[in-house]
């Protein structure tokens, strides 16, 4: 009897060792020299198709977000037990080796209840590794059972109903592995976008209920140090917020939709037209400023942002096209978002 | 479940197969499914590879990228292997380069949506034996440029063929140590561009039906500034006669059609040993950067400027566009083989102007010039007269020393 119980006492350890392994995070993976071929193998989520982190991966956002085609995002960071990011002033956080940022891509069946029958198309993910970031994205599968490694791209059909109730039928683009640093390069290096801290600077509502700005949460969970008093630190407004400034939310859509490549070292700087937040209003921002490789992207218009006209401006010209060679940006997206367009044209018809 | 899916074109491609690891060639051949072989190829190539594309044509759909260091991809004749982009649905061009020590050589880049081949941030970066075309003739919707390496280093452009781009066939823009040579460029509206840049030899190229032939720029509001140090000589500007094409907006949209060379702004430009003939505006034109700009660092006139020993034929008989109205209204025609449009600086207007940034011209008897002293119209609007004393001008700058690549040693 008693070798009975501690025999069934061992299968039960089994069991949960084993069910705890599953879904522990698996820092070999993060740290292989060539990635998982599965999602799975990280470790990340609890529930993989229902996004349910694993404890140690903690969901985040941007207040303002690339436009992706409408796709919904969830975005993930994980830092190794007992290490921390260390702040830095106007760019990314510095992840310690061993860190990931994961960022999945859905389109619901409906965006009118866009909750229910959420499709994953796509999960990237960065890890950082000793020589720097490793960028990766798996394709999900139809089951959704699971995610593949893919390097060359995908085109994935997406048949979906817009907010305003029209069918929506696109094929949705996910980059091959030279796309991902075609956007995440600084100066030949590559880099997290999102996690900068007046992007994370605002409170956000997390799965449990709670309410806080995600910087005091990222210290308060030991993995980011360095922070100055967080009241000092820029915050990106939401450009969906209709009570921010005009000028806030323009610059905000710009300063995550363009200035990844459009910044001084970026892969756009030989155009000299620099979009990030904090640029001063001047030429390099665009103001009166001629193109100079923009070809037929210019549209037949002379300045990137003419003040007060926006149909003067070839800024407005190339984000509301959706043509290759003339839209912007170049990749990432193949459909116009058109409530930043309009918001776009409002910002440049205020400006004088 | 309304969302269809299907993964139309690429496959997952699995990492630790073995044929990326030793092999030091992987050659790409047309058929099903080129797209992503290529792309794939391109992708996991090693330092030191060789990606062989065979000869056929390869209807792309996704611009190509290559971001390995020493890497050769090698068609087997620019007519021989052709990568279409007319079905292009992605991405600004059809290849793109950002890393160093990259040969690119012997195929065909075709019907690109925005740029041809491009180079951003490259060291060491060569084109050879390419072929960029837009097969449509020249459009308005073609792209941009055709050649185009950009903020990159040790630039070597050699027996290349561009036609039909609508703003320069072969561009070089915010580089440095550039050699374009051997070169073909037509129907384009500008054949070659050097932009601000330094140190660059043009040499034995023909530039021939394009808007203008050779331009010679330096413009302001852009990170790299202050473009110098240039050669452009043994070339043929001949014929150009293509009418501007080029979407407004763009620079080059001024460019008279029949332009031979056109130096604008820049410092130390060499032109000798040219060819130009046939070019209706003029041969050649020096002149200022003639929009407004706010930007501190700009100098909007070129300095420096020494042309010598060129020939010069017919020309200059069908001035064209708001440029050629406004040389022709002062100097009749046929305009002159040369015309400088004598913009300087206001306070050098009234003082000097330093032997090291004036304009020289040693040309053979005959050769016609005109400085159209665009200041003394400005300043003196009732007393002026523009000048044809072409030995006025007569003089010398010491010529900057040949460009040398590392990679083109024993050339």
């Amino acid at each position: 009897m008693t070798r009975l119980l501690s025999a069934l006492a061992c299968a039960l350890w089994l069991v949960m060792s084993w069910a705890a392994s599953a879904h522990a995070i698996s820092d070999e993976a993060i740290l292989a020299p060539r990635p998982p071929k599965l999602l799975s193998a990280f470790g990340f989520f609890d529930d993989l198709k229902g996004q349910k982190p694993t404890a140690g991966v903690l969901p985040f956002a941007p207040n303002s977000a690339l436009y992706s085609d409408g796709a919904l995002k969830d975005r993930f960071v994980y830092v190794p037990a007992g290490q921390a990011a260390a702040y830095v002033e106007g760019e990314a956080l510095d992840f310690p080796t061993g860190s990931a940022l994961i960022k999945s891509f859905s389109f619901p069946a409906d965006f009118r209840d866009p909750s229910q029958a959420i499709f994953i198309v796509e999960t990237r993910v960065l890890l950082k590794h000793d020589d720097g970031w490793q960028a990766w994205a798996y394709v999900w599968n139809d089951d959704q059972t699971e995610a593949t490694l893919n390097i060359a791209g995908a085109r994935v059909a997406i048949s979906t109903v817009s907010a305003d109730g029209e069918a929506l039928d696109f094929t949705y683009s996910v980059p091959n592995k030279n796309q991902c640093k075609g956007c995440h390069d600084v100066a030949g290096t590559l880099v997290p976008l999102g996690p900068k801290a007046r992007n994370l600077n605002f409170a956000l509502t997390y799965p449990d209920g709670t309410v806080e700005n995600q910087l005091d949460r990222w210290q308060a969970a030991g993995i980011l140090a360095g922070l100055p008093a967080v009241a000092s630190i820029p915050s990106v407004p939401d450009w969906r917020d209709e009570t921010a400034t005009l000028d806030g939310r323009a610059r905000a859509w710009l300063d995550v939709n363009c200035a990844h490549c459009h910044r001084r070292a970026g892969p756009a700087s030989n155009s000299g037209l620099y979009l990030t937040w904090d640029e001063p209003p001047g030429p390099s921002l665009g103001i009166n400023k001629r193109p100079v490789a923009a070809g037929r992207g210019s549209g037949g218009r002379l300045f990137d942002i003419k003040p007060g006209d926006p149909d003067g401006s070839i800024l407005t010209y190339r984000v509301e096209s959706t043509e290759p060679g003339v839209m912007m940006p170049e990749l990432g997206r193949v459909l116009e978002d058109r409530k930043a367009s309009a918001l776009l044209r409002e910002w440049i018809a205020s400006l004088k | 479940m309304k969302i269809g899916r299907s993964i139309a074109i690429f496959t997952a491609l699995l990492l630790g197969s073995t044929a990326y690891v030793a092999a030091a060639e992987h050659r790409v051949e047309p058929g099903d499914g080129a797209n992503e072989r290529l792309l794939e190829a391109l992708i996991l190539a090693e330092p030191g590879d060789t990606v062989v594309i065979a000869a056929g044509r390869y209807d792309l759909t996704e611009g190509l990228s290559l971001a390995v260091n020493e890497v050769t991809v090698r068609g087997e004749g620019a007519d021989r292997t052709i990568l279409s982009f007319k079905g292009q649905t992605g991405s600004g061009e059809g290849l793109l380069v950002t890393s160093n020590k990259v040969v690119l050589e012997d195929f065909a880049v075709e019907d690109s949506k925005g740029d041809g081949v491009k180079s951003k941030g490259s060291d060491e970066i060569t084109f050879r034996n390419l072929r960029v075309e837009w097969t449509g003739g020249p459009k308005a919707e073609n792209g941009a440029y055709g050649v185009y390496p950009v903020s990159s280093s040790n630039v070597l452009i050699d027996g290349v063929t561009v036609r039909g781009a609508s703003d320069a066939g072969i561009y070089v823009g915010q580089s440095k140590n550039i050699i374009v040579r051997n070169s073909l460029a037509e129907y384009n509206v500008a054949g070659i561009e050097i932009e601000n840049s330094f140190n660059a030899d043009v040499y034995g190229n023909t530039a021939r039906h394009n808007t203008g032939g050779i331009l010679i720029f330096d413009l302001p509001n852009l990170p790299v500034q202050g473009g110098r140090d240039i050669r452009v000589y043994d070339n043929n500007m001949v014929d150009n006669d293509t009418p501007n094409f080029a979407p407004a907006g763009n620079i080059v949209g001024m460019v008279p059609t029949g332009m031979g060379l056109m130096v604008m702004a820049n410092r130390n430009v060499h032109v000798f040993n040219n060819q130009f003939d046939r070019n209706g505006t003029t041969h050649v034109l020096i002149a200022a950067y003639p929009n407004d700009y706010t930007d501190d660092k700009y100098m909007f006139v070129p300095r420096g400027v020494f042309l010598h020993g060129n020939s010069y034929g017919e020309g200059g008989g069908q001035p064209a566009g708001e440029v050629g109205k406004l040389i022709s209204d002062l100097s009749g025609t046929p305009v002159p083989d040369i015309v400088w449009d004598g913009v300087t600086r206001i306070p050098e207007y009234f003082s000097w102007v330093s032997a090291g940034d004036r304009i020289y011209v040693d040309e053979a008897d005959g050769t016609t010039f005109i400085n159209l002293k665009m200041i003394s119209q400005m300043l003196l609007p009732w007393g002026w007269w523009p000048d044809t004393d072409i030995k006025a001008y007569k003089g010398a700058l010491p010529e900057p020393d040949p460009v040398k690549l590392p990679q083109d040693q024993g050339a």
